[in-house]
């Protein structure tokens, strides 16, 4: 006995076997996601109040992606009229331009995770304060941290852990002159020199309570996103290598199922889709709220 | 995914398959059913033996292990033996991790996969009268995926510290600081290996669930609509959607746990967490009640995988046995479907200790007395199904009928635990255990028995021994009762469930059990045999010997089943026809042992499900594949 509905649908139910089981593999991938998700929401709301960190990302680059990968699902959705219009060019063509596009999403991925690992951040130490620091000061290191007993950094910027609790500045006037001077604090002394246009810093690691690059580690928010979106890339990985496997050795069912092969496009078309799907919940939470 | 068509193609090949594909890479439904059986017997075994070390240690205290003592060392390695098995004793690290295995082993690798991976695999497909699973080798892929969890698990056992030692919920931040070595075993350590474990345990499941949906959506036979379906298939569906949709959760909880451990993030680890005086290098501004949120919206669903598809073991065998239609099966069906839904809805009644707002604890309560409403509904209507009918007490019948009583008393104990006054006393207690394991032991595992003596015969064409069976189930049910029983009395008199010493340093576990003085003279008649000094009443303590000694003699039980199984493979009465007990779901209806592909043409379903004793048929079951008589 041959098992039933492997191409062809179902009256009843209107589907194929592969296509009910994607979307219901899809339904189990919504929990998982929608587990991460509730989690952000869980320590973003948890977190005190004006400690969540904003403004980390680099939006163009998320905003870029997203088109990158609207455009996938676009190629991949054409890549399956074309086997079913029984057009071999068309489909290798657009199943190439859809992989394309996943690899320029993953390389401007890693721009991005390549730039955040060599961000660097400090938290001074705060005897007075719940959590042990007050303020965080984020930059590039300059010099050897390992070795030396200080950290030269460059600083872009600093965020007190509560904004109730932040040290007010005495010279509120004179930062808008120079803007270094909102380094001011205790512990932190300001290097007469620039790097890149920024103030470069010169802190005691005596002063430091901890400090580390923008890793998994450094905060929740980092956490958080490199969980999500390092999950994400490995989909997108996933659902590559698939489309690699139809384009070459695969290929060769077009011309013997080619009814059964429109379905595989089909159903790994879904999850393509679904994972762009996942993206654009990401980049609105990760990038701009 | 839609791969099927090649791999069937390709069994079909006019050539006989090798031992490796026939028995050990098979994508068919029914050797992936026996093996994901006989795997997890194996290990509900060796989780049974680890909690067996335990009741010693619970017992005996501060004794060496007597005997068994050689086995422990072997499985832990010399290295983790001298640090935590010194002369045989069990220390309280040691009980820890056998305490964490025992129930991980239990609950993931020996229940459900027997109960949705063996009997789902198994007999599903047969029910709806389809030659396979939907998707062969996703199925082979999900026992494949399982059983590499498994060893994963098992190796944890001898990495230095030993296996996990945090409970099988795995609460951070415990379980994200624990264990912990140096090198290369601050990553291969017994905790971590457990999370890696379960990612692949969910792996499977995930597969298996998928698979089982399609299989009934879709390749059920003309005729069997949705309400002719057997309640056994109908519970392996509502299973197998709980497994799909709150295992992934879980999972991503897995996922976080795993880079709090390795990646030092802080998902779980609140600010200003001190582990040994020393302040931890982490961000903090995690939440470790996140964790146990994300755990129990698995845990609690998970709760009904296990007892669902016991329910429905238990249905098919006493409509079978009783020779009458299932009573209200219909609202079987509706009750089994709203515990499903609502089963994900009630997980924080696990989290009452965590001081929560009475709001939400309201909340919880609400639904969680509301989710005994369909489970009064399916235990009624299984026991009303007994009521008139001429019972045929088999092996298998013995085992479903002790089902309803034990089930019943796991699940009324559980009523008292919906309500957040009371369960504030109860949850750390003995109490907690008691409840549970009547759910779990003599509940659903008495059924998964009461299946294997039941669709024996079909697997091998072969008949159980009934005095075998017999020897088997009235022990194990004196056990068990002796085994779970005295925790209810534990627990009221406020004895903590994880004590390694069974509450030898405690004062309130030496206090007298008032309703137990009844007994007192019957014990000291026993004690003045053995020329020992007679008792004032029986401490509470004191029961710890009555449960260590149910466990002793319960595996002792187990040995006719041991040898009923494997012997009747062999040596068993042939089945006489291919529906020895005279059933009516289509299962029967294949040649006995079903062949590759099931069925030999194509069945048709005409009937409902349980037309047992149908007035004015020829004999006492009408077959669902049975054509209607053409009117003379």
């Amino acid at each position: 006995m041959e098992i039933p509905y492997t191409v062809k649908p179902r009256p009843d139910t209107g589907v194929y076997n592969g296509k009910l089981g994607i979307w219901l593999f899809l339904a189990s991938e919504v929990m998982l996601f929608g587990g991460l998700f509730a989690s952000y929401i869980f320590l973003r709301l948890g977190a005190p109040e004006g400690t969540w960190p904003n403004g980390l990302m680099n939006v163009w680059a998320g905003f870029f992606n997203s088109i990158i990968l609207l455009l996938s699902s676009v190629f991949v959705t054409m890549t399956w009229a074309a086997v079913k219009l029984n057009d071999f060019k068309g489909f290798k063509r657009n199943l190439a331009i859809t992989m394309l596009l996943s690899l320029v999403f993953l390389g401007v991925k890693s721009y991005e995770y390549n730039q955040k690992f060599h961000h660097y951040g400090v938290f001074l130490k705060d005897a007075s304060s719940p959590v042990g620091w007050s303020v965080q000061i984020t930059g590039h290191v300059l010099n050897n941290i390992e070795k030396d007993d200080h950290i030269l950094l460059a600083a872009d910027a600093y965020q007190p852990s509560d904004w109730r609790s932040a040290p007010k500045s005495e010279n509120a006037d004179k930062i808008k002159e120079n803007p270094a001077l909102r380094f001011a604090l205790p512990g932190v002394e300001i290097t007469e020199e620039k790097h890149d246009g920024e103030p470069v810093l010169k802190i005691d690691k005596k002063d430091v309570f901890r400090s580390s690059y923008f890793v998994p580690k450094y905060n929740s928010f980092f956490a958080i996103y490199y969980t999500m979106s390092g999950l994400h890339a490995l989909h997108m990985i996933g659902g590559l290598v698939v489309f690699l496997y139809f384009w070459t050795f695969g290929s060769k069912m077009f011309h013997t199922h080619r009814a059964q092969f429109a379905n595989r496009i089909e159903v790994t078309g879904l999850f393509w889709h679904f994972v762009d799907l996942i993206w654009f919940f990401l980049f609105p939470v990760m990038y701009l709220m | 995914m839609s791969n099927v068509h090649d791999s069937h193609a390709n069994d079909h090949g006019h050539h006989e398959p090798g031992f490796w594909q026939k028995y050990i890479f098979s994508t068919d439904h029914k050797v992936i059913g026996i093996q994901y059986g006989i795997t997890s017997l194996l290990f509900m075994f060796f989780g049974f033996s680890l909690m067996m070390a335990m009741r010693w240690s619970i017992a005996h205290p501060g004794e060496p292990v007597p005997v068994f003592g050689f086995l422990i060392r072997l499985l832990l390695g010399s290295e983790n033996a001298a640090a935590q098995f010194a002369n045989n004793i069990m220390t309280g690290t040691l009980y820890n991790s056998f305490g964490a295995m025992h129930g991980t082993i239990m609950v993931f690798l020996a229940v459900v996969p027997l109960a949705f991976g063996a009997y789902g695999n198994y007999v599903t497909p047969l029910q709806v009268g389809a030659p396979d699973m939907a998707f062969p080798r996703l199925n082979m892929a999900s026992y494949h995926t399982y059983w590499p969890g498994g060893l994963i698990m098992l190796i944890s056992f001898f990495v230095p510290g030993g296996a996990a030692k945090s409970g099988w919920t795995s609460y951070s931040p415990l379980a994200s600081v624990a264990d912990h070595g140096s090198g290369i075993w601050h990553i291969f350590n017994g905790q971590t290996l457990w999370l890696l474990g379960m990612v692949m345990l969910i792996t499977s499941s995930l597969l298996g669930s998928v698979n089982l949906i399609v299989t009934i959506v879709q390749l059920r036979v003309k005729g069997l609509t949705w309400f002719r379906l057997p309640f056994f298939t109908w519970a392996q569906f509502v299973t197998a959607f709980l497994l799909l949709l709150a295992f992934p959760p879980l999972e991503s909880a897995g996922i976080m746990q795993l880079m709090d451990r390795v990646a030092g993030t802080s998902f779980f680890l609140p600010s200003g967490l001190y582990v040994g005086g020393q302040a931890l290098d982490v961000s903090g501004g995690g939440s470790p009640l996140l964790w146990q949120h994300l755990f129990w919206f698995l845990a609690h669903p998970e709760v009904y995988v296990l007892i669902l598809p016991a329910v429905g073991i238990v249905a098919e065998i006493i409509a079978c046995n009783t020779r009458k239609p299932l009573w209200g099966y219909k609202s079987l069906v509706g009750a089994a479907l709203f515990l499903g839904f609502i089963s994900f809805s009630v997980w924080a009644h696990h989290m009452y200790l965590t001081g929560m707002g009475t709001k939400v604890s309201t909340f919880f309560q609400l639904t969680t007395v509301i989710i005994s409403i369909p489970s009064v509904i399916i235990l009624t209507a299984l026991m009303i199904s007994l009521w008139g009918g001429s019972i045929r007490f088999n092996s298998a019948m013995l085992f479903a009928t002790a089902f309803l009583p034990m089930f019943g008393l796991g699940g009324l104990t559980g009523l008292p635990l919906a309500f957040n006054a009371l369960d504030l006393y109860l949850h750390d207690t003995y109490y907690v255990i008691g409840h549970f394991h009547y759910v779990v032991a003599p509940g659903t595992i008495f059924a998964l028995f009461a299946g294997v003596y039941h669709w024996y015969p079909k697997m091998s064409g072969r008949m159980m021994s009934e005095t075998l069976g017999k020897l088997h189930f009235w022990p194990s049910f004196v056990c068990m009762n002796l085994i779970f029983l005295p925790m209810f009395l534990q627990g009221l008199a406020g004895m903590h469930r994880r004590w390694y010493d069974g509450g030898a340093s405690y004062e309130l576990s030496l206090a007298v059990v008032p309703i137990l003085q009844p007994l007192v003279p019957v014990v000291n008649a026993v004690l003045e045999g053995f020329g020992k000094s007679p008792v004032e009443g029986i401490r509470a303590i004191d029961l710890n010997h009555v449960m260590g000694w149910g466990a002793w003699l319960l595996a002792l039980a187990q040995i006719p089943f041991i040898i009923n199984v494997l012997g009747a493979w062999k040596f068993g009465r042939k089945s006489p026809n291919d529906n020895p007990w005279g059933c009516t779901t289509l299962e029967w209806a294949t040649p006995t042992p079903p062949p590759h592909g099931n069925f030999l043409t194509v069945p048709e379903v005409y009937r409902g499900p349980y037309e047992y004793s149908v007035p004015g048929a020829d004999k006492d079951f009408t077959p669902q594949s049975e054509p209607p008589k053409a009117r003379s």
